[in-house]
C-alpha cells in the first residue's frame, strides 16, 4: 500500500500544528462555536447526542497492520475500548473528548494516518472496491488512481468549502462493487479500444434525502485528466449549486436542475480552460503511485490445497465459514477473507480494541501486513494462502470474527442511529440487532441466500437503505421512532432504488416485518432466485399484501 | 491599527488601507427568489441590487475607492477621469457574475484593486472567483478579500490568488498573519503555486 515521504508526513504534520491550535483558540473563545464548526468537521470532529464522534481516515479503505493496532491502542486509550467501521470504510470513535482530539492526530500521525476532510462540506474519503488489486474480474487496480486523487483533493484550496459535502468514489472492475452510481462523482475505470486506461465519469448521484442514480458525463476520459475535469464539474458546482438549503445543496440537485445536458456543457467549457493544466496527471507520478500497489509477493501455489479439502470435508462449521467468507483471488492458491463484523445482536460495524488487535496480527502472519476495510463495514485480509484458512479461522472464531454470514442476511449494513447520532430520528442499532436474533440460525440463513439489507437512523441514509434489497429508514412521527420498510434496492452495475412498502412500523415490529417479506420470497421464488430477483420479477405487490394483511388479522383478533 | 494584511513577494505584512470600500446603500426591495432555469442557482435568495441604490450610492468625490461592480458598470461615466488616474478598483459579491465585470471591462489590469466581498466565511464561491480572476482573466494587480474574513481561510484564499485580505473588524490580522504559512508543500497547482507537488520535487527517492 502507499507509504508517505517526506513532503505527505509533512502535511500531515503540519495539519496537526494547525488543528491543535484551532483547539486551542476554541476553547480559549477566540473562535465561537460557528467558526470553529467547519474547522472541526474538516478534520471529523462532530458534537453527537452523547460525545464528540470523530471520524478517522482509512483512504480507500486501506489499512497496515500497524495502523490497525494504533487504532486499536487510540480507542482503548481515548474512547471506550472500541471503534466503529463506517461505510465510508472511515473508522468512528463515540466517547472522545474535544481536547484530546489534537493529541489523537499526533498519534494517527505517526502511522502515516489523519483525519483531514473525514467530514464537513469538502471533497471527502475517496472510496472503492474493497478487492481491488486481487478480484479476478478487475480490469484496472484503482488504488493508485484513488491515491493521486487523495493528495490531490487534501486541502484543495479552491473546493474548501463548497456548499455541501461531496464524494467520489473509484472503480475497475466489470462487476461495480463501490457504487459509483450514487456518489457526486463515480469514475469507472476501463480499458479503451486503442488498450489505453480511460474513465467513465459519473455525476450527480447521491443516496441521501433525495435519492438519485448519477448520470454519465463522460463517456470516455484518457485517465490523465482525471483531476482537471473534476476541477471542472467542483468548481461549476462550488459556483453555482445552492447554499442557501442545506437539503438542496448537493450536486445532484444541480445537476437536475439544469439537466445533465446543460450541466455538461457547462463543466465542458470550463474544462476547455483546465485541460492540460499543470494538475494533469503526468506517466512519471502514476508510475511512481503504482509502484506501491504492485502484486503481493506471492509464492507459486497449485490451485488446490490438500489439508483445506480436508479441512472442508471434516469440518462442516469451517464449510460453512469458508462458503460465505472467503472469496476468490486472481492468484492460484489464494483467497480473500472477510471477518464479520456482524455477529449476531452486536452492533453492526463495531470492533473492540482487542479484535483490532487481532485482526492487526492475522494480517501480519497472513495476509502482507495489509487489510482493507469494505463499505459492508467488515474486514478484509486480502491474501490469504488457501493453507493459512483453517488456521485463520480458529483464530477468528476465538475472537468472534468468524460469523459465516457475509451477503446473508444478518451481515447488515447499519449506521450509528439514534444511540449516537444526534441528526437521528429512530435508532438503528438495536433494529439490526433484533433482526440477526430473529434470523439466528444460519442453516436458514444459507437457504435464504444473499440479501442485503441496509438501516439508516434518518434520510441522510449513511446506511444507504435505498440501495438495500430490503431498506429499514428510521423516522419520526409525532416525537416517537418509526421504521419506514422499502424493497428492490440493489448496489452494482445494475443499480436501483427501493421503493417504499406503505406506512412505517413500531421498533418491535420490525424483525417480524422481515420475517414476512423472507417468507413471501421462499414461497414465490424460483430455484435461481436470489431474493430482489423475485422482487423484481413480481414487483412489490404480493410483498406489501402479506406484510400488511397480517397485520390488520392482529388488529381484528 | 490597520486590519489589512498584504503579500509582497511572498512576505506578508500589516499594511494601511489606502483604499476606501463604498457600500451600496440599504436595499428595500424583497430578495428575489427565483429566476429563469439555468441561472436560478446563482440567484436563489441573494438580492439583486436595485436601480435606486445605484443611484443613490454615494461615491467620495476624492481619493482611492473601490466600488461596487453594480455602480461601476452604472456610472461608469462619473468615473472616468478617475478611472485612468488610477483610483478606481471594483468589488463584487460572490454571487456576482464575472462575465459581467468582464464584458464591460475588458481589460481588468486598468483596475489597481479587485475586492471579493464574502458575506459569510463559510461561502467558498470566493475561492473560485479569485482562480478565474487571475487564471482566466488574467488580473496582475491587488485581489482583496473582504467582508467576513477569517484566519482560518487566509491559506486557501491565498493560494486561489488574494494578496490582500481586510481580516474582520473584531479580529487581529497580528494573529492572522501566522496561517498564511499553515502548510509549506501543499499538494495540488492552485494560483500561487501551478504545478502539484509532484512536478516540484522527485518523489521517486
Ligand atoms: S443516517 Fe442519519 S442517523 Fe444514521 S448516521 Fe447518518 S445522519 Fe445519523
Amino acid at each position: 500500500m502507499y507509504k508517505y515521504d517526506k513532503l505527505d508526513q509533512q502535511i500531515v504534520d503540519e495539519r496537526v500544528a494547525q488543528y491543535r491550535d484551532q483547539t486551542r483558540r476554541f476553547l480559549a473563545g477566540e473562535l465561537t462555536e460557528e467558526e470553529f464548526r467547519p474547522l472541526r468537521l474538516q478534520n471529523g470532529l462532530y458534537i453527537q447526542r452523547h460525545a464528540p464522534m470523530f471520524r478517522i481516515a482509512v483512504p480507500y479503505g486501506m489499512l497496515s497492520s500497524r495502523q490497525l493496532h494504533k487504532l486499536g491502542d487510540i480507542a482503548k486509550k481515548y474512547d471506550r475500548d472500541y471503534g466503529h467501521f463506517s461505510t465510508r470504510q472511515n473508522l468512528q470513535l463515540n466517547w472522545p473528548k474535544l481536547e484530546d482530539v489534537p493529541e489523537m492526530l499526533a498519534e494517527l500521525a505517526t502511522v502515516e494516518m489523519h483525519a483531514i476532510q473525514t467530514s464537513g462540506n469538502c471533497i471527502r474519503n475517496i472510496t472503492t472496491d474493497q478487492f481491488a488489486g486481487i478480484a479476478p474480474d478487475e480490469v484496472i487496480d484503482p488504488r493508485a488512481m484513488a491515491e493521486i486523487m487523495r493528495q490531490w483533493s487534501t486541502f484543495h484550496p479552491e473546493f474548501a468549502l463548497l456548499p455541501r459535502k461531496f464524494k467520489i468514489a473509484v472503480s475497475g472492475t466489470k462487476q461495480d462493487r463501490a457504487i459509483v452510481q450514487a456518489h457526486d462523482i463515480g469514475m469507472e475505470f476501463y480499458t479503451d479500444d486503442a488498450d489505453k486506461l480511460a474513465i467513465k465519469v459519473w455525476v450527480g448521484g447521491g443516496l441521501g434525502r433525495t435519492p438519485i442514480l448519477g448520470s454519465v458525463i463522460r463517456e470516455h476520459l484518457e485517465w490523465q485528466h482525471a483531476l482537471t475535469y473534476c476541477e471542472a464539474i467542483i468548481r461549476v458546482y462550488n459556483l453555482h449549486g445552492r447554499r442557501d438549503n442545506s437539503y438542496k445543496a448537493r450536486i445532484k440537485i444541480l445537476v437536475k436542475a439544469l439537466g445533465i445536458e446543460e450541466f455538461k456543457n457547462q463543466v465542458e467549457a470550463e474544462w476547455a480552460h483546465l485541460k492540460d493544466a499543470p494538475n494533469t496527471i503526468t506517466e512519471a507520478e502514476l508510475a511512481r503511485v503504482s509502484k506501491y500497489f504492485e502484486a503481493m509477493p506471492y509464492e507459486n501455489l497449485s490451485a488446490h490445497d490438500a489439508s483445506f479439502d480436508a479441512a472442508i470435508a471434516s469440518n462442516p462449521a469451517f464449510a460453512a465459514w469458508a462458503k460465505r467468507c472467503v472469496h476468490v483471488h486472481k492468484q492460484a492458491g489464494y483467497r480473500a477473507v472477510t471477518l464479520s463484523l456482524k455477529p449476531h445482536g452486536k452492533a453492526p460495524g463495531d470492533a473492540t480494541s482487542d479484535q483490532m488487535h487481532v485482526v492487526a496480527d492475522l494480517a501480519a502472519q497472513y495476509s502482507f501486513g495489509e487489510l482493507r476495510v469494505s463499505h459492508e463495514q467488515n474486514l478484509i485480509l486480502a491474501d490469504v494462502k488457501l493453507s493459512d484458512l483453517y488456521s485463520v479461522w480458529e483464530k477468528a472464531r476465538a475472537a468472534g470474527l468468524a460469523t459465516p454470514n457475509i451477503g446473508l442476511l444478518t451481515d447488515i449494513i447499519c449506521c450509528p442511529g439514534g444511540d449516537f447520532c444526534s441528526l437521528a430520528n429512530a435508532k438503528s442499532i438495536p433494529i439490526a440487532e433484533a433482526i440477526q436474533m430473529q434470523f439466528d440460525n444460519l442453516d436458514y440463513l444459507h437457504d435464504i441466500g444473499d440479501i442485503e439489507l441496509n438501516i439508516s437512523g434518518c434520510m441522510n441514509a449513511c446506511g444507504h437503505h435505498h440501495v438495500g434489497h430490503i431498506g429499514i429508514l428510521g423516522v419520526d412521527k409525532d416525537g416517537s421512532e418509526w421504521y419506514q420498510v422499502s424493497i428492490g434496492g440493489k448496489q452494482g452495475n445494475d443499480a436501483s432504488l427501493g421503493t417504499v412498502i406503505g406506512p412505517a412500523f413500531s421498533a418491535d415490529e420490525m424483525p417480524g416485518v422481515v420475517q414476512k417479506l423472507i417468507d413471501i420470497y421462499i414461497k414465490e421464488r424460483t430455484p435461481e432466485e436470489l431474493f430482489i430477483d423475485t422482487v423484481r420479477r413480481l414487483g412489490i405487490a404480493p410483498f406489501k399484501a402479506h406484510v400488511y394483511a397480517k397485520n390488520e388479522e392482529i388488529v381484528s383478533v | 491599527m490597520s486590519n489589512l494584511i498584504q503579500l509582497n513577494d511572498d512576505i506578508a505584512s500589516i499594511a494601511e488601507n489606502l483604499w476606501v470600500t463604498v457600500q451600496l446603500p440599504p436595499s428595500n426591495v424583497e430578495a428575489r427568489k427565483q429566476a429563469g432555469k439555468v441561472v436560478q442557482f446563482k440567484l436563489t435568495g441573494e438580492a439583486t441590487v436595485s436601480e435606486t441604490q445605484i443611484a443613490d450610492t454615494v461615491i467620495p468625490a476624492t481619493g482611492k475607492i473601490i466600488v461596487p461592480l453594480s455602480v461601476f458598470i452604472a456610472r461608469k461615466d462619473e468615473l472616468l477621469t478617475r478611472i485612468s488616474n488610477g483610483e478606481v478598483g471594483v468589488w463584487i459579491d460572490t454571487h456576482e457574475v464575472l462575465a459581467d465585470l468582464v464584458n464591460d471591462q475588458a481589460d481588468l489590469n486598468v483596475l489597481p484593486i479587485i475586492a471579493v466581498h464574502v458575506e459569510r466565511f463559510a461561502d467558498g464561491r470566493i475561492f473560485s472567483l479569485g482562480t478565474l480572476l487571475r487564471k482566466r482573466y488574467g488580473f496582475k494587480n491587488e485581489l482583496r478579500a473582504i467582508g467576513d474574513v477569517l484566519r482560518d481561510q487566509l491559506f486557501f484564499l491565498k493560494r486561489s490568488g488574494f494578496n490582500s485580505y481586510l481580516i474582520r473588524a473584531d479580529r487581529s490580522a497580528n494573529d492572522a498573519l501566522a496561517s498564511l504559512k499553515d502548510f509549506t508543500a501543499p499538494y495540488q497547482g492552485a494560483v500561487d503555486e501551478p504545478r502539484p507537488v509532484f512536478s516540484r520535487y522527485n518523489r521517486t527517492a
